[in-house]
């Protein structure tokens, strides 16, 4: 390949070369200011990624300062690899969610593969054993040669990697809709397992230890991947193919094991993955945390490519790298555990006490920059925000109400939108259950994974429904945390802390900054009622194609806790006979439902209200009668409303059905997607006692020997369907779309 | 009775094989790095599932040139029982302990699900504490668990009764719904469905678990007519 052409400190100001870097006219006079003279090459690339969006959030930190990120439950919050929270006996786990959309949209199987093997380096950083994997993915309409390739060669990349590593893909989940046609989003998210005693931070502290460079070799991939994810995805996208990093997941396996065994010996200072901007965060970032500075040889750096320079070494984000600190004189220590697992590492600096980043390379110093200017002086910016006219339309709009004549055939329909439809197809491709503990697979309103040798059990869940979040930030940021913490709580667990995955388009435009500003407000007056605290999170911006923003998108990633494995709860209904409850209320709200979808292939109107207090209340009460062990089954309401909930409770169940008894407007009590609603079985005996302990609940109906949904409203019948009539529309519509001809 | 589980790099069901001996099995069980070279003191070995050497080459190539595999020829000639799961199968079909190959699965894709298995053969030292006939639900999860073999090859195979465990839905094109094998000895097993992720209620089957009692059974059986 051939080498990076670099152009004198002159020519880059006098060009403006840095502009093709991503830095702002402003943002290369204050380097000049901070350096005293004008940056070379390398220390421009340097400057530019770290000061990228994706590195720096100088465009999202003023809104991250809005959430809450303290709690009892929260050993560590933002700031680090990942955070991490209290499970108790001494062990905690560490989490967070990343995204990696940009390379999934010109590389779908390496972008999504790397997506995961760097979030899971963001967790073993830490010192956190991986135990549990989560995607959450956004594709266009199912209807495109190109979508479906996208779809599948990212189910493919995930599998790949994460089948191989040896963590279990446990969960989250995949929506459609036609603004993520050219922009996909791909965001994984890992949780590990830690002993408190055993975690570690990303420091490089003490004065002359060791840099310790461990793992894969540098190559030139992945050059500037972090300033490629800070810009619009365009038709010029394509050039960026060899931006995309290339993943091995048996190199990751290997730094898994080999780092893990490196947290119990005390030589170890400090550890942290070579992520985005590869050498160059990692480095810089421990030194400024630690306060200190840092010196490098960049002619020690194990390379996979001949003649490379300053500028391709620190900028490349070549895959399965970590940076280790080390207390001077035990290196071997800690080199013999690479050793075994035959991985490279390598001295190649120390730690020093001027607070510079100082890069040597062929007997010359390539870059001299004071650390923190990179880590922590890179500009913020508060953008100007403007109400998007679309939005006062929408609310000034009457309140949309749908027309439906056979219900029983619209179920059927939605059940078939492939936002619904069963995800088997995605999920067997994944290995859900190595190392067996995986209770509650993909499918689920949660995840769950019990923590062997304690009964106890933690719950995962990413959820965002961005189509509310588009036509109410504020209402949609809330409901996002709102159904996340929902989904934990149906799984019989305490929701402990959330990490969010904010995507959204070009912060530029005013309009597209209002919709952060007010999610970002919504999921933090949640998180603050639901006591979530934000403990880690990632910021993508740009994510527009050929001018068309995505759909704002702030994925939720959610960590609860079982108190005991008894609490553990599924969706699906367990026995006859037992009694079918509703909690909460249903009003006509079909303002961005799949209905409105389905029926008028577009969204418009107010997305459904949500009142915090109510929220919590029936979070509470069901949690509470869970660990009584009074709820059978628990499912929240999203999606489709009731009858979709009910009809998915009845599927993979042994031969169930469902006979059911309303009151009121058909449409609405069936189809609307009001929040804070759970549809829960109880055994006949108990019935009472939890039409008590639960306010807003109702007895519907009951769960019957005969396998068909009978829906009866105002004592018409409305719907009567046998359920294997149901779950083959369900089951067979993502691969009937990816079977049907373009 | 003590297990060893030979952990390869990239092995990624190590952990999970040595609880299902030592936690639900309550035997003892121990790790050998792949770069031991001997296996002396177990009384069984096993080998685990995952993606030894990232699968690169062939499954379980490249791990079958490497120093332990000698001693497990070894083992297997002295009548140690040898249980290899999903990568484990596809070492010991690539060190020749076993006959046939695994071909990726039919549709291309990986599986990740529970099978319902038949035991067809419950007079080996793994299955003597099933039923013959029985159904049992065991989790699959692998790319490349096509069994396959030449026509005399299968035709050995069914007259030696080395037909241990089918798949009642054959999930992945194995020739004639194959899913584990033994050697003609009968003390070396080959399986694609992974028996240690079935050996507690809370994971969603137990069925597993005989698989391991019968090793203890028959060790115990063994130990008393050698003593």
């Amino acid at each position: 390949m051939l080498q990076t052409l670099e152009v004198s400190p002159e020519t880059i100001e006098k060009e403006k070369h840095y502009r093709e870097m991503g830095l702002s006219d402003q943002e290369y006079q204050s380097i000049v200011r901070i350096l005293g003279r004008r940056p070379n090459f390398t220390e421009t690339g340097i400057f530019s990624v770290m000061w990228s969006e994706h590195c720096s959030y100088k465009t999202s930190k003023p809104l991250l300062r809005k959430f809450p990120t303290e709690g009892q439950q929260v050993i560590q919050g933002p700031g680090e690899g990942a955070g991490i929270v209290d499970i108790g006996d001494g062990q905690a786990v560490a989490f967070k969610i990343e995204s990696h959309n940009h390379p999934s949209a010109v590389e779908p199987y390496q972008g999504a593969a790397t997506g995961v093997g760097g979030i899971i380096r963001d967790i073993f950083s830490m010192g956190a054993r991986p135990i549990a994997s989560l995607n959450s993915l956004r594709f266009g309409p199912l209807t495109t040669g190109r979508v479906k390739y996208l779809f599948d060669e990212v189910i493919h990349g995930i599998a790949g990697y994460g089948n191989c590593v040896g963590v279990p893909t446990v969960g989250g989940e995949i929506q459609f809709d036609a603004c993520y046609e050219g922009n996909p989003l791909v965001n994984a998210m890992c949780v590990g397992l830690i002993d408190q005693k055993d975690i570690q931070k990303g420091i490089a502290a003490g004065l002359g230890n060791t840099v310790l460079y461990v793992g894969s070799k540098t190559g030139r991939d992945g050059i500037h991947g972090a300033t490629f994810a800070s810009e619009d995805l365009t038709e010029d996208s394509e050039s960026k193919r060899s931006n995309v990093q290339v993943g091995d997941p048996f190199m990751e396996k290997l730094l898994i094991e080999a780092c893990l065994e490196a947290i119990k010996s005390d030589a170890l200072v400090g550890m942290q993955d070579m992520g985005a901007a590869g050498l160059t965060s990692s480095a810089s970032e421990m030194a400024s945390k630690a306060g200190m500075g840092m010196e490098m040889n960049l002619d020690l750096i194990p390379q996979r490519e001949a003649n490379m320079t300053a500028y391709e070494m620190m900028l490349s984000e070549s895959q399965e790298r970590m940076l280790l600190v080390v207390e001077k004189g035990r290196e071997q220590e800690i080199t013999s555990i690479f050793e075994k697992y035959q991985l490279e590492a390598v001295a190649v600096g120390q730690v020093t006490d001027d607070k510079q980043f100082r890069l040597l390379h062929q007997g010359k110093v390539v870059c001299d920059i004071p650390v923190d200017s990179l880590a922590e002086d890179a500009p913020v910016y508060n953008k100007p925000s403007q109400v998007p006219a679309y939005y006062e339309k929408f609310q000034a709009m009457p309140v949309y109400y749908p027309k439906v004549t056979n219900h029983g055939e619209v179920l059927e329909q939605l059940l078939a939108q492939p936002t619904i439809a069963s995800k088997e197809y995605v999920y067997d491709q994944y290995d859900s259950m190595v190392q067996a503990n995986t209770v509650v697979a993909p499918g689920s309103d949660a995840a769950v994974v019990r923590i062997r040798g304690y009964d106890k059990a933690i719950a995962i869940t990413t959820d965002c429904n961005a189509r509310y979040i588009y036509l109410d930030p504020e209402v949609g940021g809330k409901i996002a945390v709102a159904e996340a913490a929902r989904n934990i709580v149906a799984s019989g667990a305490q929701p402990l802390a959330l990490t969010d995955g904010l995507n959204f388009g070009n912060p530029d435009k005013p309009e597209n900054f209002w919709q952060m500003e007010k999610s970002v407000e919504g999921m933090a007056a949640a998180s603050l009622a639901l006591n979530t605290p934000v403990i880690s999170g990632n910021v993508s911006l740009y994510n527009e194609s050929n001018g068309q923003s995505i759909f704002p998108t702030p994925i939720v990633g959610m960590v609860g806790l079982h108190q005991s494995t008894k609490d553990i709860t599924t969706s699906h209904f367990k026995e006859a006979g037992d009694v079918i409850i509703l909690i909460g209320e249903t009003q006509p709200e079909f303002g961005g439902s799949e209905l409105q979808n389905l029926l008028e292939n577009q969204y418009y109107g107010q997305a459904p209200s949500i009142d915090l207090a109510i929220e919590q209340k029936h979070q509470t009460q069901l949690l509470s009668a869970i660990q009584k062990g009074l709820v059978k089954s628990a499912h929240d309401l999203s999606e489709g409303g009731l009858a979709v909930a009910l009809a998915e409770s009845l599927f993979s169940t042994k031969q169930l059905g469902a006979d059911v008894q309303l009151t009121g407007d058909a449409t609405t009590l069936l189809f609307s997607e009001s929040q804070s609603r759970f549809l829960i079985t109880v055994a006949s005996a108990d019935k009472e006692r939890v039409l008590t302990e639960i306010e807003d609940a109702v007895s519907i109906g009951t769960v019957t020997e005969t396998a068909d949904l009978k829906i009866t409203i105002n004592d018409n019948m409305i719907i009567s369907k046998p359920v294997t009539v149901l779950e083959s529309r369900w089951k067979g519509a993502i691969l009937c779309l990816l079977k049907s001809k373009v | 009775m003590k297990f060893a589980v030979i952990v390869f790099p990239g092995s990624n069901c190590d952990r999970d094989m040595y609880y299902a001996a030592k936690d639900a099995l309550g035997a003892e069980a121990e790790f050998v790095w792949y770069q031991n070279s001997s296996l002396e003191g177990y009384d069984a070995i096993l080998l685990p599932g995952g993606f030894s050497y990232g699968d690169y080459l062939r499954c379980g190539a490249i791990a079958s040139t490497s120093e332990i595999v000698k001693s497990l020829h070894r083992e297997a000639d002295r009548g140690t029982p040898i249980l290899g799961v999903c990568n484990g199968f596809q070492i010991l079909l690539e060190s020749g302990l076993l006959p046939g190959a695994l071909l990726r699965n039919k549709a291309l894709k990986f599986l990740c699900h529970h099978e319902n298995l038949v035991v067809r053969n419950n007079q080996t030292l793994f299955t003597s504490e099933y039923e013959k006939g029985q159904m049992i639900s065991i989790p699959i999860a692998h790319g490349e668990g096509n069994y396959f073999c030449d026509p005399t090859t299968l035709a050995q195979l069914k007259a030696n009764n080395q037909i241990v465990f089918t798949y009642q839905n054959n999930p992945n094109g194995s020739v004639e719904d194959i899913a584990g094998i033994v050697n003609e000895k009968g003390n070396v097993l080959g399986m694609m469905p992974h028996p240690e992720r079935a050996t507690e209620a809370i994971l969603g089957s137990e069925d597993g678990l005989n698989l391991f009692k019968s090793m203890l059974v028959n060790w115990r059986e063994s130990y008393v007519t050698n003593a």
